[in-house]
């Protein structure tokens, strides 16, 4: 075990954590993407694979703690590592300039803890209801389960929502355009030919992700997709 | 040409607790530079100056001044080296600013390099991240035959490109999180990929590392600052090979209380 926590307090094991979380965090905001535009192909759709996904019952559960540890390791090795990097330079430069980093290496720490703060309100808002308005109204009338067509539909049609919701998705592409490229990077993979391939797929990725995630509130507040009556 | 500088003056040494001292900015105001002195020589003028009117000299670091000792380096502008891309501040000319530039002149800034006296930074971190293994410790023998050990051009090249570092300690500048990765990662480069340099390498990527975090230095984000500060042009490729080497080094690591392949059954 030792050396498991050798590794996880050294300076190279939490650039590693944080990657390999990174890469995890990732993925699953790829499946989530896809899984929410089958909002896009009406209430039956959607509402068969929230019915899917309620139905795996325990592995529905181990799934979520699995993505909470993921979650929580990310932020805490994100924390920690800041932190260090702060104590390391103990007076800062009176004339500060950057020849080449990106503006979104440089606020990897306030786009992440920006993500922490909209995750904490999507889960308030989806998972939980506690900021949905009529979640619980919907919850009763749908009977045999959620109605997550009309749930989402009907939050989104408060621009409000909507706004902040796509306002988030600019957020998670300014980390995820950084990420995607750093994780590369920290697990090794470097190569003269490759390296610049993997940055310009970074930035597709994130925007597709950011996209197609914006795409939803804009489609219900524009009408393409129809509020449920 | 004219030029306004804003150097850092500190008189004592930085501890732990206070680090800044009695720090801060001075302003100065120098005439007749020309354009052909290198940065230093512009330095040079100005103490001679300060001598002549009694006050306390700039203190800074230089030796050679032919760019490959690396004991010169201060940050000019917020550029380690300054504003020339692979140049140390020796070799930097002040044909490189405007007449009438105002320049920022401060010292490394990081937790492992405390700063003696205006300038001057204490870089014994990397010498003690070095005696942890940036060498091969068998002993060699007589020079033997350049060509005796073949090796092959592409590893003989990468191993290169890691050897130019002067250890100056720009990247540690340059970087926003003053880690020191690029120059650790240098030496893991340097000698993985030649063979003499290949026996030793899982213990001495984890002792470099283990060195390095000890040392106070911060995290890598790969930002990349480093590389386009670094006067050697080392590129981050070396970043990742370290990485590399350490989670391998990590995971084949033997534990400490049962070594060699004997033991008590
Ligand atoms: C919610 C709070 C979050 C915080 C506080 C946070 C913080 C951070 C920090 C500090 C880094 C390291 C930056 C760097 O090395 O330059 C990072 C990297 C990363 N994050 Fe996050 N993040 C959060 C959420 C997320 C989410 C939701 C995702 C996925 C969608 C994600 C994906 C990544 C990726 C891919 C990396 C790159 C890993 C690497 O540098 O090797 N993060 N995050
Ligand atoms: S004085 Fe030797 S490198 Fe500048």
């Amino acid at each position: 075990m030792n050396w498991l926590i050798d590794f996880w307090r050294s300076s190279i094991g939490g650039k590693v954590i944080m990657a390999i979380t990174g890469l995890l965090l990732f993925g699953f905001v790829v499946a989530h993407l896809l899984g929410n535009l089958q909002l896009l192909s009406g209430p039956d759709k959607i509402n068969a694979y929230a019915k899917m996904l309620h139905d795996l019952g325990p592995l529905l559960w181990v799934m979520r703690i699995g993505l909470l540890v993921v979650f929580v390791l990310h932020v805490a090795t994100g924390i920690r590592l800041a932190r260090a990097n702060k104590a390391a330079r103990p007076v800062a430069y009176a004339k500060e300039a950057t020849i080449q980093a990106s503006f979104a290496s440089r606020s990897m720490v306030l786009s992440g803890l920006s993500l922490l703060v909209f995750v904490v309100y999507h889960l308030l808002h989806f998972t939980l209801g506690v900021t949905n308005p009529g979640h619980s109204a919907l919850k009763a009338a749908g009977a045999g389960g959620h109605d997550v067509y009309a749930m989402v539909t009907a939050s989104f049609s408060v621009p409000a929502i909507a706004i902040a919701y796509m306002a988030f998705q600019a957020v998670l592409f300014l980390h995820l355009s950084h990420g995607v490229q750093s994780l590369a990077q920290t697990l090794g993979l470097n190569h003269r030919r490759y390296s610049p391939m993997v940055r310009t797929l970074a930035y597709l990725l994130a925007a597709a992700i950011a996209g197609g995630n914006a795409f939803l509130p804009f489609a219900v507040l524009s009408g393409i997709v129809k509020v449920a009556s | 040409m004219k030029v306004t500088l804003h150097i850092w003056r500190q008189s004592r040494q930085s501890t732990k607790g206070d680090f800044a001292q009695d720090g801060r900015m001075v302003r100065y105001e120098l005439d007749h530079v020309s354009a052909d002195m290198s940065f230093l020589e512009m330095l040079d003028v100005l103490n001679e100056q300060l001598i002549h009117k009694g006050e306390e000299p700039v203190a800074f670091d230089h030796d050679c001044r032919e760019g490959i000792c690396g004991s010169c380096g201060v940050v000019i502008d917020g550029v380690p080296h300054g504003p020339e891309r692979g140049t140390t501040t020796c070799q930097l000319h002040m044909r490189s600013f405007k007449d009438g530039a105002e320049i920022w002149v401060e010292p490394w800034r990081a937790a492992a390099f405390p700063v003696v006296r205006d300038l001057v930074v204490d870089r014994s971190s990397f010498d003690r991240v070095v005696q942890k293994g940036a060498f091969i410790s068998v002993g060699t023998g007589a020079p033997q035959d350049a060509n005796a050990i073949p090796v092959p051009k592409h590893d003989a090249d990468r191993a290169f490109d890691a050897a130019t570092c002067i250890g100056c300690g720009a990247c540690v500048a340059a970087c926003k999180n003053a880690s020191a990765m690029l120059f650790v990662g240098a030496k893991v480069s340097h000698f993985m990929h030649l063979p003499q340099g290949r026996v030793e390498r899982e213990q001495r990527a984890r002792d470099l590392v283990a060195a390095m975090d000890r040392e106070g230095f911060g995290n890598c984000t790969n930002q990349y600052e480093c590389e386009a500060a670094c006067p050697k042009e080392i590129p981050v490729r070396v970043i990742a090979e370290m990485n590399r080497e350490f989670v391998r080094a990590k995971a084949v690591e033997e534990p400490a209380s049962d070594k060699g392949t004997g033991g008590h059954g």
